[in-house]
């Protein structure tokens, strides 16, 4: 198990868990980051953050600190 | 007159569903827009015809959750529930839903479905999801979800007529919508049951010890959808927002209810549970169930068109270089394409001004018309060209979805400030007029972020310090060059001047970031939206829109200053000097002249001997005027700065626009009120006499290299543009943020311009 921020460009994971409670967690996990859901690590800005993912079918961009939030099984 | 609309129907979706496009199609391009009262969130009423009922239709924010965390999401959801007094209750819930993305946008369906409203769902731009290979199945949608689902194409206004029939049924059922499933678990559901008997108790219990009366509690029972929300938010702000308005009961129940929604979180956890991540987990099942046989994606997954052009506009090197020339594009258009409209204002007001001069009489009234109110009008209608062809690129580039890709592409920069990439463009903006820069802030969600972007983005150089540069620079800085010509001086000390607004900028961001709007780093978390077409009916209702809301409810305000600033340079208007030494003066060159001949050889020479005498009229007034004995007043702070008092004086005539200060001096110099800063032997007739001009006291010459660079570095920090304050109140809806921005501002720029001075002349090379 690792985080999705650690992941190299182009993986697919499962997400297994989002770590918090805060505003932070709750905007992952309204925007679809639920547990069991898979998602597609697709880029990185130019400037080498923040992430671009792909997850129910729509693109959605995270920086590398919230990325680390996410608790993932590399596919 | 209009018919009192008998419904209201609120519209409600995600970002990026083509929202705005579905409000045009059916309440038509007369919008009424305004501000809550309180906080920063957009009004937008309608108007439309349901089978002869006139409707009101109140478009709220796009919203990913109905979930407030800050004042400004608590609107939507008080004005679902009704409790928003200026809109009134909500008889029909319209929500838009975007086709190709169903899952994300029925998680917040799901969430309005609890509140106990009839809901019409329109689902949007099924034409694209199908293009994409994906099958999509509405009646069995309809079936699973129990509420009506329109087709549309809102941008072709297509299934308009189908959701207009569905609306007028929904706000004509008069009963209950059925009652929906609750997609959390049975133990939550309880908890929420038992706290909200809790909680009405709890009102009742608090009614009492006040007056001993039994309350009437029970219709002011908190909603339930209120007390779900109440569990679920972990931040702690539902709770503090409904102690605040006594929903929740008064200040001194905030223990017992925070310690009765702690035991009811730790029961659940003890069962299971988590809170919060319980309502992202049931609401997405809910949505994988109903959503079951509805989208069937194709075999092989197409890369989309849109795809595509995202792999290159977010690539490393492409990327880049797309978003440069996009932003090079965007600011020389502003630049080339603002100049000749802005000289047509110019012009145009000139000619009124001139118009009104020759019929009425001088005096006080005339000056007025024509200096104060025509003035004004002016240095209002100046913006507008900026204004609006700033808004008509920033529109394309946000409807097109490109916004999202500036704020992803520049993120990691802004963090460094404590930003984030959402306030690139804002801030870029303000390079050419702080004006839109402002308003362009509305996109960033975040209070905190929000507000530190509008407070620095007036220190960016805008387009109207450029003349103040050109001729101090042009005047004072020598015309030398370094590396063989590749490095001119003069070069230079206008790159500084832009360097040091925006240094002063992410310094002042960096400090209100660390004190007056400390907070936790908002989450970045943002939609990267598929690449569309921008609506050409979208984009010129957003230009109509923040034009309109710039000259309507701004210009008043800008008008009332210019009024007063005029009062104060004319006033008291009775010098001696003038009556008894200049204007005869005057009037004998005057009678001289009419009394000779139209090609006399003399007569050039006593005509322009009268004009001199007239300017120096005008700047015997102007030093005896109210603004002239201020300037005298305030040398002594001045001086430090190496000012003397007609500089002092210029910089308060140059309140209301900081373009004006460089006519101001023109008229202390005796060159009239009519020269022209754009105009280059007006430059040179400037420079020379600032060149010229003395101490009173010593007789040294007042300006010198530091002299001028701290005029420069004064006017490079400083908030003198009555419009960009007005334009702050309006966005922050309070006077303290643009008395604010005044007051560090101000105190900024004298500062930094007192130690330029104070260290140039220190500097023997200078």
């Amino acid at each position: 198990m690792s985080v999705l921020a650690d992941l190299p460009i182009g993986t697919r994971a499962r997400v297994t868990s989002i770590d918090g409670a805060d505003e932070l967690a709750m905007r992952l996990l309204e925007m679809g980051l639920t547990p069991g859901i898979e998602v597609r690590l697709v880029g990185v800005a130019p400037l080498g953050d923040p992430l671009e993912l792909e997850l129910r079918g729509y693109r959605l961009s995270v920086r590398r600190s919230e990325a680390a939030r996410i608790a993932v099984d590399q596919l | 007159m209009a018919q009192r609309p008998t419904y209201t129907i609120a519209l409600i979706g995600n970002p990026n569903t083509g929202k705005s496009t579905l409000f045009t199609a059916l309440a038509g391009v007369r919008q009424r827009v305004g501000n809550y009262p309180g906080v920063t969130v957009e009004k937008k009423l309608g108007r439309l015809d349901l089978e002869g009922q006139p409707c009101q239709l109140v478009d709220l924010p796009g919203t990913y959750s109905l979930a407030p965390r800050s004042p400004d999401e608590m609107v939507a959801v008080d004005v679902l529930l009704g409790r928003q007094a200026d809109v009134g209750a909500i008889d029909a819930v319209l929500s838009i839903v975007d086709a190709g993305n169903l899952e994300r946008n029925l998680y917040l369906l799901s969430q309005v479905l609890e509140l106990g409203v009839p809901v019409v769902v329109a689902l949007n731009m099924g034409d694209i999801a199908r293009s994409k290979g994906m099958q999509l199945d509405a009646a069995r949608l309809r079936k699973q979800l129990g509420v009506p689902v329109v087709e549309v194409q809102a941008n072709r206004r297509l299934g308009v007529a189908q959701l207009k029939s569905a609306l007028a049924a929904a706000v004509q059922s008069n009963d209950q919508p059925a009652k929906q499933q609750s997609p959390f678990p049975e133990a939550f559901q309880r908890e929420v049951n038992d706290l909200q008997r809790a909680l009405s108790a709890h009102a009742i219990g608090v009614a009492n010890r006040s007056n001993g009366q039994p309350s009437v509690a029970t219709d002011d029972a908190l909603p339930r959808y209120l007390v779900e929300r109440l569990l679920l938010d972990t931040t702690g702000y539902v709770q503090t927002a409904l102690h605040a308005d006594g929903r929740a009961g008064g200040s001194d129940d905030v223990e017992p209810v925070a310690e009765a929604l702690n035991a009811a979180r730790q029961r659940l956890a003890d069962a299971g549970i988590g809170v919060p991540a319980i309502e992202a987990q049931s609401r997405y099942a809910w949505v994988a169930t109903v959503t079951d046989g509805v989208v069937r994606h194709p075999d092989n997954p197409v890369v989309t068109r849109s795809d595509q052009i995202d792999r290159l506009l977010t690539h490393k090197v492409w990327g880049t270089a797309v978003f440069a020339l996009t932003m090079m594009i965007v600011f020389s258009s502003v630049f080339v394409a603002a100049d000749p409209l802005m000289g047509f204002v110019d012009d145009v007001i000139g000619a009124m001004g001139a118009a009104v001069e020759s019929v009425l009489a001088p005096g006080p009234f005339q000056s007025l018309v024509v200096d104060g109110m025509i003035g004004g009008v002016g240095s209002v209608l100046i913006f507008l060209p900026q204004i609006l062809i700033l808004f008509f690129f920033l529109s394309v580039l946000e409807d097109c979805g490109y916004m999202a890709r500036a704020a992803y592409l520049m993120d990691k920069l802004m963090v460094r400030v404590g930003l984030s990439g959402k306030s690139f463009i804002p801030l870029l903006s303000s390079f050419a007029c702080a004006i839109p820069g402002v308003m362009a802030a509305r996109v960033i969600e975040n209070r905190r972020d929000r507000l530190t972007t509008i407070l620095v983005a007036p220190l960016m150089s805008c387009s109207a310090r450029l003349p103040v540069y050109v001729i101090l620079i042009g005047a004072f800085i020598p015309a030398q060059a370094y590396l063989g010509g590749l490095v001119q001086l003069q070069g230079l000390t206008l790159f500084a001047m832009y360097l040091l607004g925006i240094v002063a900028a992410a310094v002042v961001a960096l400090v209100l970031k660390r004190t007056l709007l400390r907070g936790p780093t908002p989450p970045f978390v943002m939609e990267l939206p598929a690449y569309k077409w921008p609506s050409p009916t979208n984009v010129v209702l957003r230009m109509a829109d923040r034009g309109w809301a710039f000259v309507y409810r701004a210009g008043t305000l800008i008008m009332a200053v210019s009024i007063l600033v005029w009062a104060a340079s004319y006033y008291p208007h009775n010098s001696t000097v003038v009556r008894d030494t200049l204007q005869p003066r005057a009037d004998a060159l005057t009678a001289q002249i009419d009394a000779l001949g139209a090609d006399t050889p003399d007569r050039d020479d006593l005509v322009q001997q009268r004009d001199e005498v007239e300017h120096a009229i005008a700047a015997e007034y102007q030093r005896d005027s109210i603004l002239g004995r201020l300037g005298h007043l305030i040398e002594p702070a001045v001086r430090p700065l190496g000012w003397d008092w007609r500089i002092g004086c210029a910089a308060i005539a140059s309140f209301p626009a900081r373009e004006v200060v460089m006519g101001a001096l023109g008229v202390i110099y005796n060159l009239g009120s009519d020269i022209d800063v754009g105009d280059e032997s007006d430059q040179e007739r400037l420079a020379a006499q600032m060149r010229a001009a003395r101490w009173d006291d010593s007789g040294e010459p007042v300006y010198n290299v530091p002299v001028a660079l701290s005029i420069m570095v004064f006017f490079a920090l400083c908030a003198q543009c009555a419009s960009t304050l007005v334009i702050i109140r309006r966005e922050t809806n309070s006077w303290g943020w643009p008395v604010f921005t005044f007051v560090y501002m101000t105190s900024l720029a004298y500062l930094m311009a007192m130690a330029t001075y104070q260290i140039g002349i220190r500097l023997p090379t200078i």
